[in-house]
């Protein structure tokens, strides 16, 4: 291990968050709460003053393979800790435990929430709250490494851990350029969005939270009624845009270089929206046919928005509510949980197990009932026409495993606080699957603060697993990290 | 820049490495999947599976924007192929890497017809090297301009001298073949002038044709020193000591090559007749011995086993007079061979990968400018330049005498088709020239940078500031 780099590395994460946290201060400013103001610019203060105490550039700026993933999770650590530090000392989540959980439910995009009343809260604080989902949403580490001056293959080792996917895809051929490309794209459709939404009537501080919250596929809303008392137009517009932002950027950067064939041809897009149109189609008809009487689904229009809308919101891993899904006939429940674990697609702001992933697993088992039947035969798992690597393959099984064995223990230990299978069941899945909200006693319309601390404890290091594709988490248990020699 | 390479054997790996490590946007393009892989996990480049020689690898690899395509596989037809499509297809410069001496043979021609940049022979530029070392083991540095027609030699005037104290426009020694360039007096670098005369430990930068610089070194007292190479053996002849032997010839050095293979000695007696071939085992001490290794002024060892190139070197350092070169071909562990305190090791993949980064380097460099080569010398102080002379110059027919050059600015040589002249004051530009400046100024980017600018305004302003500074 070079602890110095990870050090170092940590120090410019402490600079970045003092940047990040001037705008909650900015906000405090123009609404006038006085009352958060000074803890919001203490706080920027400390996180400068830790920042710049530890930058001390180390000698040897070598990143080990090892040492790039314990960086990624451990920087993920800290961003969180200093974050929910807001939280604590404004009063508005005492417990720090419970601040921890909002913000790192922030940072990794889920938007599962402790809070009872959100309302409550400071304009600032919760324009944190939901600014946190984008900067989490495209990655911190991205970010910082374009200021970073680290050997080129240093900042593989780095890049590797954080990117989501079975494998890092670049544009270009530096990561630096890259970077920049997928941040400039994330950028324009955040203000795309943000303009949008203002022009549909909506008040300019709901409109950048929410899209905040879109964007990175969060799920933070500003109201107690999520995004129930919004118009349908600004309903729809959301929900366009969450189903956007679930989409691999790669297809964006394509689009832009006038690929459009190449753009199309994206396997993991086409089944990325053959599974939303499916999912769709059939929550709207179970709906429509067995659902007549109640009164906020009336008109088809309002069954078809608020269908959208979930599978929208559950499949790109936001987290955002119209209506009460917990309500709905247990079929097209199930099919929100299935879409919890496919995600959106690698590559983009949402998390889950990814499309890519599924239809690779898919392909691989198709391939193998071939293999069953013809022992002779010879076939290769193909993705968009080319040949899958053994090596992406044999991680995808892996990443699975770890993922089964984590969500068991999960729900195993989360079980003790003595809810309903359902409601733990669905527990882990939302916060593993960066989601926000599950079904039952952590539906749509209630929150997490029921569970105890060691469950919520439970959730939070669940949450950076899902986000950071699990490998790093556990990376950091592994003693041999530690050791020099390991 | 934006740069394909094609291949990542071990030249590839080292040449994408360093390019990706100056800031450079690499691509690499491999038809081994494995390979890519592992140079786009520990480096930050793009790799792309397939052949270069595939418009749509090519195309994937963004050929339309790229600036320098390198091709160094393992096939010298790839490599050609590669370098065609890509300079049809952008227009880049393209560096390629060809080994059989077929093509290395009419290389200006192939290179001309087919629009490659540049053309590499490993074997070929290790020779080169080596014989650098040979002929003149006492240099310090030694840089080639006009494509190695010219070098700039960089030596320290020994004791006793005759060369001390000549003034430089009497000077015997520095004539119409050598141009002295530089001086290095302790900090201090002089670009000379006519009263400048030379003292003991001064570092002379000089320009000569290869051809001239053996007598030029012999006049001014290396001879005494034993500095001075008459005579060499090689162990081992494979393709490098083939080149080596034939330059070493030409440049009137006796050559005794010790090779294990009869049929490649009697090869060898048909290509070089002028050297003497011993067919021998070259790690037989009774074979060295009756050779007379003792007598020899140079030894290089080139047999195709490090280990044994070692050995050999280790043995003969203190028989040999002046020079033991090793050839390693090993790029790494580095410190273990340091470490043996052998003479002088030449490795030709490490010569190849420097050779194509210095070009690149230089491209860099060049971009937006007459630049055609860079170098900077004596710690970055001095610059060496290389400009084309295109039709429009202003410059051309004007003699050197009548330019008003700049302080501390000079015309060391002309190449002009292929002839090179050493400039005297009578000598003008011609079209198509290229011309060698030297300089302590900064920051050349045309020919015409070179004259002194003669407004009126900038001179008094010269002169304001002169009175300050006087103040």
């Amino acid at each position: 291990m070079n602890y110095a780099m990870i050090r170092y590395v940590l120090s410019w994460i402490a600079k970045v968050e003092a940047g990040l946290l001037i705008l909650p201060l900015l906000i405090a400013a123009i609404y006038r709460e006085w009352a958060v103001f000074p803890v919001y610019a203490a706080i920027v203060a400390l996180c400068l003053a830790v920042g710049l105490i530890t930058s001390k550039k180390p000698k040897n700026t070598e990143i080990y393979a090892k040492d790039g993933f314990a960086a990624v999770a451990l920087l993920w650590i800290v961003l969180s800790v200093f974050g929910a530090l807001p939280f604590v000392f404004t009063g508005e989540i005492p417990s720090f435990v419970d601040a921890l959980f909002e913000i790192v439910s922030g940072f990794t995009t889920t938007g599962s929430s402790i809070l009872k009343d959100v309302e409550a809260l400071s304009h600032a604080s919760l324009f944190w709250r939901s600014f946190s989902h984008w900067t989490g949403g495209m990655g911190v580490l991205v970010f910082i490494l374009m200021f970073i001056p680290v050997k080129t293959g240093s900042q593989m080792n780095l890049m590797r851990a954080e990117s989501p996917g079975p494998d890092v895809s670049k544009f270009v051929p530096r990561v630096r350029n890259t970077a920049k490309i997928l941040y400039r794209i994330y950028l324009g459709m955040t203000l795309i969005e943000v303009v949008l939404l203002l022009v549909a009537g909506m008040p300019w501080f709901d409109a950048l939270c929410i899209t905040f919250g879109s964007a990175g596929t969060g799920g933070f809303a500003v109201l107690n009624s999520g995004l129930a008392s919004y118009t349908p137009l600004q309903q729809w517009i959301v929900t366009i845009s969450m189903i956007a932002f679930g989409v691999n950027f790669s297809f964006y950067f394509l689009l832009l270089h006038r690929k459009k064939k190449a753009a199309f041809r994206m396997q993991e897009v086409q089944f990325y929206f053959i599974i939303i149109l499916t999912a769709i189609a059939f929550i709207t008809v179970q709906l429509l046919w067995q659902n007549g009487v109640r009164p906020d689904l009336a008109t088809f229009e309002e069954v078809l928005r608020a269908a959208s809308f979930q599978v929208g919101s559950i499949i790109t891993t936001t987290g955002f509510s119209t209506v009460d899904f917990n309500q709905w006939p247990s079929a097209s429940k199930w099919v929100l949980v299935l879409l919890m674990f496919i995600g959106a697609c690698a590559g983009s702001t949402g998390g889950g197990i990814k499309v890519s992933r599924i239809v690779i697993l898919a392909k691989s088992i198709k391939k193998e009932l071939i293999v069953l039947a013809h022992p002779r035969t010879v076939r290769k798992v193909m993705f968009d026409g080319q040949v899958v690597p053994h090596d992406v393959l044999r991680s995808i099984n892996v990443f699975i495993a770890a993922y089964l064995i984590i969500f068991g223990a999960s729900v195993l230990i989360i079980s003790l606080d003595g809810f309903s299978l359902e409601t733990n069941f669905t527990a882990v899945a939302a916060t593993l699957n960066n989601i926000g909200p599950g079904l039952d006693a952590v539906g749509p319309t209630s929150n997490f603060s029921a569970y105890s601390n060691i469950s919520k404890i439970v959730l939070i290091f669940d949450m950076l697993a899902g986000r950071l594709e699990i490998f790093p988490m556990l990376m950091l248990f592994m003693p041999a990290t530690w050791r020099r020699n390991g | 820049m934006q740069i394909i390479v094609v291949g990542c054997g071990k030249i590839g790996k080292a040449i994408t490495a360093q390019l990706s490590e100056e800031d450079h946007n690499v691509t690499v393009i491999d038809t081994n999947a494995e390979r890519v892989r592992a140079v786009s996990l520990s480096y930050d480049v793009m790799g792309i599976a397939g052949n270069g020689t595939d418009f749509e690898v090519l195309s994937d690899a963004d050929i339309e924007h790229t600036d320098i395509l390198i091709a160094v596989t393992h096939s010298d037809e790839v490599n050609l192929l590669c370098c065609v499509l890509a300079k049809r297809t952008s227009g880049c410069k393209t560096i390629a890497r060809v080994r059989n001496p077929i093509y290395s043979r009419g290389q200006n021609y192939i290179r001309q017809v087919l629009g490659i940049s540049m053309t590499i022979n490993p074997e070929y530029a290790a020779a080169k090297e080596i014989i650098k070392l040979i002929r003149f083991p006492s240099a310090i540095e030694i840089n080639s301009f006009a494509k190695g027609r010219i070098e700039m030699f960089r030596f320290k005037v020994p004791e006793g001298s005759p060369i001390i104290g000549e003034k430089l426009r009497h000077s015997s020694f520095l004539n119409d073949d050598v141009l002295l360039c530089a001086a290095e007096r302790g900090n201090e670098i002089i670009i000379p002038d006519g009263d400048f005369s030379a003292e003991a430990g001064d570092m002379l930068s000089v320009m000569s044709l290869p051809s001239k610089a053996i007598s030029f070194f012999d006049k001014i007292g290396y001879r005494k020193r034993g500095g001075i190479v008459k005579s060499t053996m090689i162990i081992g002849c494979g393709e490098m000591s083939y080149y080596l032997a034939q330059m070493l010839i030409k440049s009137g050095i006796a050559v005794k090559i010790i090779e294990i293979n009869r049929e490649r000695c009697e090869n060898l007696c048909s290509l070089i007749p002028q050297a003497s071939i011993i067919n021998g085992d070259g790690s037989d001490e009774a074979v060295l011995k009756e050779e007379r290794l003792s007598d020899m002024d140079s030894l290089v060892t080139s047999t195709g086993i490090d280990e044994e190139n070692i050995i050999l070197a280790l043995y003969a350092k203190d028989k040999v007079k002046s020079k033991v070169v090793t050839k390693i071909s090993h790029l790494e562990f580095n410190d273990v061979v340091k470490s043996l305190n052998l003479d002088s090791v030449i490795n030709p993949k490490y010569i190849t990968s420097e050779t194509i980064l210095q070009y690149v380097r230089a491209m860099g460099n060049s971009i937006g400018s007459n630049v055609e080569t860079l170098y900077r010398l004596m710690d970055e102080r001095v610059e060496a330049l290389e400009f084309h002379i295109h039709d429009s110059c202003g410059l051309i027919g004007t003699k050197i005498m009548d330019m008003h050059l700049k302080n501390n600015t000079l015309i060391a040589g002309i190449s002009r088709g292929n002839d090179f002249i050493i400039p005297g004051g009578n000598d003008s530009f011609a079209p198509g020239d290229s011309v060698i400046v030297v300089t302590t100024n900064h920051g050349f980017r045309d020919i015409g940078d070179i004259i002194e600018d003669r407004n009126p305004l900038k001179d008094i302003g010269e002169f304001i500031g002169e009175r300050e500074a006087n103040r």
